[in-house]
């Protein structure tokens, strides 16, 4: 079986483009051109500069000395936490941005949901000086405040997303509808891999650079340039799209996936897309979403903004529905204390999103000799005030 | 004959109406419909509701948020509409998004609007090419046509395409936007109802999108056969309600 996405724009049952008429052209003219442009010498040349020089890359593959003995089993951390703006947003939006130039535009829309990808955006956008304008949910601009700063700062309006739950669905919403109003001079930055084919792809090829990295930083320090197993958090998965990418295929690599279960799977607050998703249809993709019997897309809940989507990426949904991949799903409590324990341990204080990943320690038994590479996909410090508020500090 | 094949023979340019089943209350579906036909509507689009109707504006959104906060759903819709032949004899679409289908099943949806006499559907996040490989089948079987929508920016080729998968009318989005009134068209409107005219395309075409009064519904049936008002009307049955539905429609035409 092939993980990666065929020439419909499929993983298996999953993706397409099921999009309003009002978004064929935008969605096609992307279509018919991501793949020639960013193999274009001239692009990738540019990315790859701007990734070393601007971003920082390649980010360390760090091991993870104590952690590492407290488990019995070997544990790498990728450090995508050390990215400029502190996350692997970034990695996208510059792929983004120099695509979205490539086809002429001069406008840049985005959503988000912990504000990571609309800090990201908005820092893209200010190095080339293009007009940025982010969507977030009303609800998230509250909970992010620190984020919601850092966009304005750099440059980017930030329009609250005031439909539904606020949060990071309808800031999806409201980036579509800017994008149907202004179909010629916008390119939309999504920031998962989600919505309609190409974007899971694209973004998924943006990400890859993390598992491409990962190959040769783990051959240099063990001799062999893949683990045993790699695990990531996954709200729309673009994390996890980017440390899984080159291991889709290759069977001695084992997938865990790691999801939102927020209060616990049954509470009904959740973000648990797994186990609580039926087949469905979610920003112009088929996927699996978490919806009522009747079709409406329900509220998902997790005490990280960055997971709490009801949907998640089409190749994800393959990857589970097909059992490629391990999916565990870790309650806010866990998460939050991961949080500390990677802090008192390692001396990194995760993003809340990224503390849900490692709690899979706990839930899975690793043998002595096993690698394990965590994708550290982001730093805590826009999480910092949920920390005091649930820690007392 | 499909109703709405037989409606399009007629000699007149046609008015459409949209609005969202279950609002502004919860059984307002049938009287909603009644009072459309006697003010001489020609044609009615019921909209499903949906929690994110990606392609609408304010209007619409909010008209499908209160429906689904009245307890609007599927199965409620169909049991509404289950005698409405009885009453109704134009045309009657269904407009909703394409993931509450898929979870009632497309079969069964297909098979129960067949029953009730729906003539028609209308799904906006359900591509052209999807539905003519996986759908048309089953959708001809149950004798329902599917209409599609086309933009001033859908390429010529597509339009064509378009033509030839539909049935029933080409829905023609008035401008590259969301649902939503606005009080006059301008040139760049005019021009695009225009090339499409020129096109000579065999399925009539029916203009939506942005038509709210006389003015734009005049506009928008020079070149086509007829619009469709969807925000306008729903913003006045908020307003005023459904017994004054007649004041409405005399004021479009």
């Amino acid at each position: 079986m092939n993980y990666n996405v065929d020439e419909k724009g499929y993983y298996g049952d999953f993706g397409g483009a099921f999009i309003p008429e009002m978004l064929y052209p935008n969605v096609a003219e992307l279509r018919e051109n991501y793949l020639k442009i960013t193999a274009e010498p001239s692009f990738k040349k540019e990315f790859d500069e701007l990734l070393k020089a601007y971003v920082g890359r390649p980010t360390p593959l760090y091991f993870a000395k104590r952690l590492s003995e407290r488990y019995n089993t070997k544990i790498y951390l990728k450090r995508e936490d050390l990215c400029h703006t502190g996350a692997h947003k970034v990695n996208n939006t510059i792929g983004q941005i120099l695509l979205a130039k490539s086809l002429g535009k001069n406008r840049i829309i985005a959503e988000t949901g912990a504000g990571q990808h609309g800090v990201a955006t908005a820092t893209v956008c200010a190095l080339m000086g293009i007009e940025c304008i982010v969507y977030m949910g009303e609800l998230d601009i509250q909970r992010q405040a620190p984020n919601v700063a850092r966009m304005k700062m750099l440059g980017a309006e930030v329009r609250a997303a005031q439909s539904g739950s606020k949060t990071l669905k309808d800031a999806t919403n409201e980036a579509i509808r800017d994008w149907i109003n202004n179909p010629v001079d916008t390119h939309y930055i999504i920031g998962s891999v989600v919505g309609p084919h190409p974007y899971p792809d694209m973004v998924a090829r943006f990400q890859s650079v993390i598992s491409e990295e990962t190959k040769w930083q783990l051959l240099e320090q063990e001799g062999r340039d893949y683990p045993d197993h790699v695990i990531a958090c996954v709200g729309g998965g673009s994390n996890a799209a980017g440390l899984y990418y080159h291991y889709l295929n290759d069977k001695r690599v084992n997938i865990i996936a790691v999801e939102a279960a927020g209060k616990g799977i049954d509470t009904g607050e959740s973000a648990a897309t797994s186990a609580l998703g039926k087949e469905g249809i979610i920003h112009g993709s088929k996927t699996l979403l978490m919806q009522t019997p009747d079709g409406q897309i329900t509220e998902p809940y997790s005490i990280s903004a960055g997971l709490d989507y009801p949907g998640v990426g089409p190749m994800h949904a393959h990857l589970f529905r097909s059992q490629r991949a391990e999916f565990i799903s870790i309650p806010d409590q866990e998460a939050m204390d991961w949080g500390l324990t990677l802090s008192q341990m390692e001396g990194i204080i995760p993003a809340i999103e990224t503390a849900h990943a490692f709690a899979a320690l706990d839930v899975r038994k690793f043998g002595p000799d096993e690698i394990i590479v965590f994708n550290c996909s982001g730093r805590g410090d826009k999480d910092l005030a949920t920390y005091i508020d649930y820690f007392k500090l | 004959m499909n109703r709405i094949d037989k409606k399009f023979q007629e000699d007149k340019k046609l008015l459409s109406i949209y609005f969202s089943a279950g609002h502004p209350n919860l059984e307002d579906t049938v009287p909603i419909l009644k009072k459309l036909q006697a003010a001489g509507v020609d044609m009615v689009e019921i909209g499903l509701p949906f929690s994110d109707p990606l392609a609408d504006g304010p209007t619409i959104q909010e008209s499908s948020t209160k429906a689904l906060r009245n307890g609007m759903t599927t199965e409620k819709l169909f049991s509404q509409l289950e005698n409405i032949r009885e009453h109704i004899d134009i045309p009657l679409v269904l407009m909703g998004y394409f993931n509450p289908m898929m979870q009632y099943g497309i079969e069964k949806f297909c098979q129960r609007c067949e029953a009730i006499g729906i003539d028609g559907l209308i799904i906006p996040d359900l591509p052209v090419d999807v539905y003519h490989e996986e759908y048309k089948t089953l959708f001809d079987a149950h004798g329902l046509y599917n209409m599609f929508l086309i933009t001033p920016q859908t390429p010529e080729e597509r339009i064509r395409y378009i033509d030839e998968v539909s049935n029933g009318f080409i829905y023609m989005v008035s401008s590259a936007s969301v649902t939503g009134a606005k009080n006059t068209f301008g040139q760049t409107q005019t021009d695009y109802f225009d090339r499409i005219a020129k096109m000579g395309l065999s399925t009539p075409t029916v203009v939506g999108f942005g038509i709210s009064n006389a003015e734009t519904y005049t506009a928008a049936t020079t070149h086509s056969k007829g619009a469709i008002i969807g925000s306008a009307f729903i913003q006045f049955l908020e307003n005023e309600g459904v017994d004054k539905i007649n004041q409405f429609i005399s004021s479009i035409r």
